[in-house]
């Protein structure tokens, strides 16, 4: 069998997947974790959840922070997984761009509001 | 390795409607598409998701009005429906979490077995319908 790896690999100007899989588990890691931070304060809070309480979880600049950078890992962890998807199910390539782009679209926007929503605490 | 050598059935152009319905798929493959179907689930509500983050912590006034679209309702869409929305979100977010896990540490302990795929699966299934169903039935005020 030919060698396809190192510098004998056939270069076929596409990626590899190995950086897509491994930022797929960062990514996910760090929003398990983010999972269990908000989860740790929510079940610590004593008495009923109202908004002064809810809203006070994310008004610091340490929760600001680390909830921006899950917002940002979700947009390349929906992104990954989506043209997952599309890569499996959609084979004509007119309507995979399609989707794509909508994916993109979708995506950016929804960021953009979570993140301006995130600053208005 | 004999077992891969081993001539299987091919299946080339899947009929979803034909074919789907009659296809036997083993317990990881059930939490795999699960898995799948679940986070395409969460980005087609992902507008939804944010929507209820954005009112819930910006004010008094729009946590009131995320409070009322699910005890009351919203525009024309009764409190219900949103509850039953909230509770595939949950279920979506429970499933993709416990999956996820579960590649993590399949990954990181090389956990490849047939056996371990199966268990790991069986537990998966189990957790996330369990906690679904108990966070479910706080929702719908049944305890």
């Amino acid at each position: 069998m030919s060698v396809n790896y190192g510098s004998k690999r056939i270069v076929t100007g596409a990626g590899y997947g190995f950086r897509d899989w491994l930022a797929q588990r960062v990514t996910g890691g760090l929003m398990a974790l983010f999972t269990v931070i908000l989860l740790a304060q929510v079940i610590f809070t004593s008495g009923p959840i109202g908004y002064e309480q809810w809203a006070g979880i994310f008004a610091g600049q340490c929760m600001k922070f680390l909830t921006f950078a899950v917002i940002v890992a979700l947009l390349y962890h929906v992104w990954v997984g989506m043209r997952d998807i599309w890569m499996d199910y959609i084979k004509p390539v007119a309507v995979r761009l399609v989707l794509h782009v909508f994916t993109l679209v979708w995506l950016i926007g929804c960021a953009g509001w979570a993140v301006q929503a995130l600053w208005r605490v | 390795m004999t077992e891969l050598a081993r001539k299987r059935p091919e299946f080339r152009n899947i009929n979803a409607f034909k074919d789907l319905p009659t296809y036997r798929l083993p317990l990881a493959g059930i939490v795999s598409i699960l898995h799948r179907i679940s986070g395409f689930l969460m980005f087609l509500l992902m507008p939804l998701i944010i929507w209820m983050f954005d009112n819930s912590i910006t004010s008094e006034i729009s946590f009131a009005k995320f409070s009322a679209a699910f005890n009351i309702g919203i525009g024309f869409v009764p409190g219900w429906f949103m509850k039953l929305v909230a509770l595939a979100l949950i279920w979506a977010y429970l499933h993709h979490f416990i999956a996820g896990l579960r590649h993590l540490y399949m990954d990181v302990c090389h956990a490849v077995t047939k056996e371990f795929g199966k268990s790991s699966a069986i537990v998966t299934l189990a957790l996330s319908i369990a906690l679904t169903a108990v966070l479910g039935a706080k929702m719908f005020g049944l305890y």
